[in-house]
């Protein structure tokens, strides 16, 4: 028997990195998924960002796993996108339980374009905004409760990320996240629905690991030094962050709500 | 399927009843093995009873259900000479450490924080701040030795957080430990071993349900019941409820004393319904 049995729920970014990792840990509870991810590219982005391959082998793990997944390509800038997708897939597999917005992007390159700003806010937090907003009126309506998790950072809480245009957005972005989270928690507390926000370290997924991020880190060491963790390890896997969201969705956290949970080997209390 | 803290030994501090109790069992449900120790008397000064010999015994006999080992000792948290003692005897028994929950704590009656009589703020301070501090000082330099680190638990509270008026003491011990906490985060990060901070809204527990705490929230009434209570408790949390249970700490303290938590430390994690954020 699974925490999450007959539980439906729609994550963003579920193509690859945090967002399939989250899809497979939920669906090894005994959640069904909705899975949405642009697969394409963004222009100011410096790494090879998901394809449609990416979403269809996330969907081939979680049907493996026996769970029922709806797939659909939209972009969480894209709010009409978004509720289209969300509709198809709440007609397929039931109303939704669970919201992880965990799409995101981190366009910090040493050739960086000057969009670069204005697409990390608009993905990373306008798109964390349209994800939830797309998914409360029906968890109201329903009034069952639910569980909501934003995907924030270490850069939500603290001031790392450097000083290029693109580093300062993804600062910016994942800190107002935070401010969403708290605003949420408050509007939706009345109606049962928790909403919480994570707060990973540099995490071993193709957002971190990639040239452009290893460049653009080697280039300031004081860009690397302020990554270092206080536990003895460079980064944590995907399953970390998935292991505490399990738990925050979970009736095991019933009661938590409005938190900020870091996921950062000691990274934030080091500083 | 295998418990999510198999193998594992924890030591708990104000175990015989309430959330230590509550710790004890789940995490002896999830593989545990414990080493329990509570004050077993009533402290001077303090508004409702203790815990008692029975209690202790009650947590025991249902730990031992579970088909757990536990070794129960009275020890006073003041004390660092009897806890140091019931811990060493503990490991001793059970072969290991791997999970300390510095649970241990007090509550008093109300008062401003100019009108507490010394010998409550002494106290207060003693059992939940140097208390917690012993705890953590017994049961370090074992998982050192060990080498295969670790995960110590200290309970605050929401008030570890933010200010409550007429508990300056409680107030004052409880942020103390979140100070405390985030040291011993940096301190042990090198040999693994993690170290978090709880912070619950009201609990259902004897330490909340007794007339100095409904008073504390119902300041109207002389003599204020769990009903009147209730809906008071309640205005303080952003979720529809009066309070949590102790299942619901213990289920946050398991999550952080398992592997799911293996990179979690230094955090001050809310089970508080809300309030911190209301």
């Amino acid at each position: 028997m699974g925490k999450l049995d007959g539980k439906v729920a729609f994550i963003t970014g579920a193509a690859r990195g945090q967002g399939r990792s989250h899809a497979i840990r939920l669906a090894q509870e005994g959640a069904d998924i909705i899975a949405i991810d642009i697969c394409q590219q963004i222009d100011t982005v410096p790494y090879p960002m998901s394809t449609p391959d990416d979403l269809a082998d996330t969907a081939k793990q979680v049907e493996a796993l026996d769970r029922r997944i709806y797939t659909a390509q939209a972009d969480v800038r894209d709010a009409a996108a978004l509720k289209q997708a969300f509709d198809a897939g709440t007609a397929e597999l039931g109303p939704v339980d669970i919201v992880l917005a965990n799409a995101g992007i981190a366009p910090m390159s040493l050739h960086e374009k000057h969009d670069a700003w204005q697409d990390v806010v608009d993905v990373n937090l306008t798109g964390v905004f349209n994800t939830v907003e797309t998914a409360i009126p029906s968890m109201i309506e329903r009034g069952q409760g639910g569980a909501i998790v934003l995907t924030s950072s270490t850069a939500g809480i603290n001031g790392i990320g450097g000083p290029t245009r693109g580093g300062l957005g993804y600062t910016a972005a994942k800190h107002g996240v935070v401010g969403l989270m708290r605003s949420y928690a408050n509007n939706l507390a009345p109606n049962r629905i928790r909403v919480n926000t994570v707060h990973p370290t540099g995490v071993n997924t193709p957002m971190v690991v990639n040239e452009a991020m290893q460049e653009f880190l080697e280039h300031d060491p004081s860009l690397s030094n302020a990554m270092a963790n206080a536990l003895p390890v460079p980064m944590v896997e995907p399953v970390d962050i998935s292991n505490a969201i399990v738990w925050l969705v979970s009736d095991d956290a019933r009661y938590v709500t409005g938190v900020t949970l870091p996921v950062d080997a000691g990274f934030t209390n080091k500083k | 399927m295998p418990g999510r803290v198999a193998g594992k030994v924890a030591f708990i501090t104000g175990a015989a009843r309430g959330q230590g109790r509550s710790h004890a069992i789940r995490l002896a449900q999830e593989g545990a093995d414990i080493i329990a120790v509570d004050i077993l008397e009533d402290v001077p000064g303090i508004p409702y009873a203790g815990p008692t010999e029975a209690d202790l015994a009650e947590t025991v006999k249902q730990v031992e259900a579970l088909d757990r080992r536990i070794v129960a000792t009275k020890a006073d948290v003041r004390d660092y000479a009897a806890v140091k003692a019931a811990l060493d005897d503990g490991v001793a028994q059970l072969g290991r450490l791997d999970i300390v929950s510095a649970n241990a704590g007090i509550g008093t009656s109300p008062h401003r924080a100019w009108e507490i009589d010394d010998a409550t703020w002494q106290t207060m301070i003693d059992i939940n701040l140097t208390g917690v501090w012993h705890t953590a000082k017994a049961a370090i330099p074992t998982m050192i030795e060990a080498g295969q680190g670790g995960a110590i638990i200290l309970t605050s509270s929401a008030a570890g957080l933010q200010a409550y008026e007429n508990i300056a003491h409680y107030v004052s011990a409880k942020h103390g430990v979140v100070g405390l906490m985030r040291t011993l985060a940096l301190e042990l990060a090198p040999y693994s071993i993690r170290v978090n901070s709880l912070h619950p809204t009201q609990v259902d527990t004897p330490m909340i349900q007794n007339e100095a705490t409904w008073r504390l929230f119902r300041p109207d009434l002389e003599h204020p019941t769990k009903e009147d209570f209730a809906p008071a408790s309640q205005t303080v949390n952003a979720l529809p409820i009066p309070w949590v249970e102790p299942v619901d700490i213990s289920n946050a303290l398991l999550f952080l004393a398992s592997d799911e938590g293996r990179y979690i430390t230094g955090v001050t994690l809310p089970v508080d319904a809300g309030t911190v954020i209301k």
